[in-house]
């Protein structure tokens, strides 16, 4: 389990490049910084790291670092 | 309405010499070549494997690392040369003069390296690992934009695409905006990054508009000399600051040179030959002086377009005198794509820069590599030594695909 938390915190921290220790519970866009933009392409690097595809709608739900986590841990191999 | 003065009070550049304005220019007047091979993909189907390429460049000085990646090299060049330029003005943005302060710098190309990226990784991933940040990463206004964002400048943004007088057009028409008061500084100039492109590379390759002398690339680029064969691709970028006069004494800043003409005008001949006996040139330089209010007799240096291919060089030759008549004879007239090759659509900013430097240091830039004057040219071409003298008027030229010509007219600030 850990392990998918420390691989997509890496993802956040490179996509949207924050080099301190980044919150499980830290917020994307209200506490990195990230814009409309930004959520879209780390997006698609979670899709690419974890080889799934997120549709749509549940993108759009997944908004904290806690809530990418957890669509993995659900829906990723 | 009283005729309001344009000077340029900064400087900016990125080029195959250096990646600074002082290094360049060091470069340039010790007539060195910043022509290498090109090592950025396997270059060696083509028929030219070489060209000015940037090195040893470092976007973070001027941007975090997370929006770098997010663009096209070209913009990183515009954006480090417009940097460059707004520190070297000494200007201030503040909250009174922000939405008088605009910028206007162009490419020719573009992002055509990021599309060609995007586009392979469309065809190995599909539609969903399209980057959103690919459009505004490689779309030719976004120097412009970007630098606004940067800075907080809210006065007129935009970016003009003129092929290889990019350059000229931004500097020359954000002079008019000056002139005409919808802004009291514009930051202008172009940007270019294409030797790192396959199908650019091709591209121009296929048009027979590239030197193949692959044995000798710090060669390649020979204006005016009888064995040139094409012009030599470079990346790069060049950006001025220019400012309403009374505005630079209020300030204190340090003045390089005044632009007191621009002229342009279209060949409407051939998609890239330039018009016979250099017409269309021609009407260009004459366009500038008469703009400027000055006559041929008083030119002179000539920061040349000279990209070193056998048609354009006697065109250009035959234009200078056309719109010169006798005084082409007189006037020192040098091409710096001798030394940095070809920057396309920053071709004009660079040499905007070069000009406004010979103009403040009295010295004519050398062109280097003219071993054997080709007799249909036979001017003064400064051959191989840069030259000490006076220069109170220049001239920098531009002329690109599509017949679209631009000549911006230099004065020395005293």
């Amino acid at each position: 389990m850990s392990n998918i938390e420390e691989r997509v915190k890496k993802i956040v921290a490179e996509q949207l490049g924050v080099k301190e220790d980044i919150a499980t519970d830290a917020s994307f866009v209200d506490d990195l910084g990230a814009d409309s933009l930004d959520t879209v392409e780390l997006v698609m690097a979670l899709e690419e790291e974890f080889e799934c595809e997120i549709p749509d709608d549940e993108a759009e739900k997944i908004t904290t670092v806690q809530q990418a986590i957890d669509y993995v841990e659900k829906n990723a191999q | 309405m009283s005729k309001r003065r344009v000077v340029i009070t900064g400087l900016g550049a990125v080029t195959p010499l250096a990646n600074t304005v002082a290094e360049t220019w060091d470069g340039i007047i010790n007539g060195r070549s910043g022509i290498t091979p090109i090592d950025s993909f396997d270059i060696s189907p083509f028929a030219t494997t070489f060209g000015g390429v940037i090195r040893n460049f470092d976007i973070t000085q001027y941007i975090p690392d997370k929006d770098a990646k997010r663009m096209d090299a070209f913009i990183h060049y515009g954006i480090a040369a417009g940097c460059q330029a707004i520190e070297d003005s000494g200007i201030e943005v503040t909250e009174a003069n922000a939405d008088r302060i605009g910028v206007a710098i162009g490419a020719g190309i573009g992002g055509i390296t990021g599309i060609e990226e995007c586009y392979a990784t469309y065809e190995k991933g599909g539609p969903r690992r399209i980057s959103p940040f690919f459009v505004p990463g490689n779309i030719i206004n976004m120097i412009s934009g970007n630098l606004s964002i940067k800075y907080g400048l809210k006065g007129p943004n935009f970016a003009i695409v003129t092929a290889c007088t990019t350059g000229t057009h931004n500097i020359g028409d954000a002079s008019r905006l000056i002139k005409y008061g919808d802004a009291d500084v514009m930051i202008a100039g172009g940007a270019e990054r294409c030797t790192t492109s396959p199908t650019a590379m091709g591209g121009f390759a296929s048009a027979k508009a590239l030197s193949r002398r692959n044995d000798d690339p710090q060669a390649a680029s020979r204006p005016w000399d009888k064995d040139r064969d094409g012009f030599v691709l470079s990346d790069g970028s060049g950006v001025v600051v220019l400012e309403e006069l009374e505005h630079a004494l209020a300030r204190g800043a340090k003045i390089y040179a005044e632009v007191v003409g621009y002229g342009m005008s279209g060949d409407a001949y051939h998609i890239t030959t330039p018009s016979a006996g250099g017409e269309g040139a021609a009407r260009c330089m004459r366009n500038a002086l008469r703009d400027a209010g000055l006559n041929p007799e008083q030119v002179d240096y000539i920061n040349a377009h000279g990209t070193s291919t056998p048609a354009g060089d006697v065109g250009e030759t035959q234009a200078m005198k056309a719109a010169l008549g006798g005084h082409a004879y007189k006037v020192a007239v040098s091409s710096t794509k001798s030394m940095i090759g070809h920057l396309l659509g920053a071709a004009g900013g660079i040499e905007a820069v070069l000009t406004a430097l010979s103009v403040k240091n009295q010295i004519a830039p050398p062109t280097i590599n003219l071993e054997n004057q080709d007799p249909e040219c036979d001017l003064d071409y400064v051959p191989n030594t840069a030259r000490d003298m006076k220069i109170d008027i220049a001239i920098s030229n531009s002329f690109g695909f599509g017949g679209t010509n631009g000549s911006i007219v230099f004065k020395r600030y005293a």
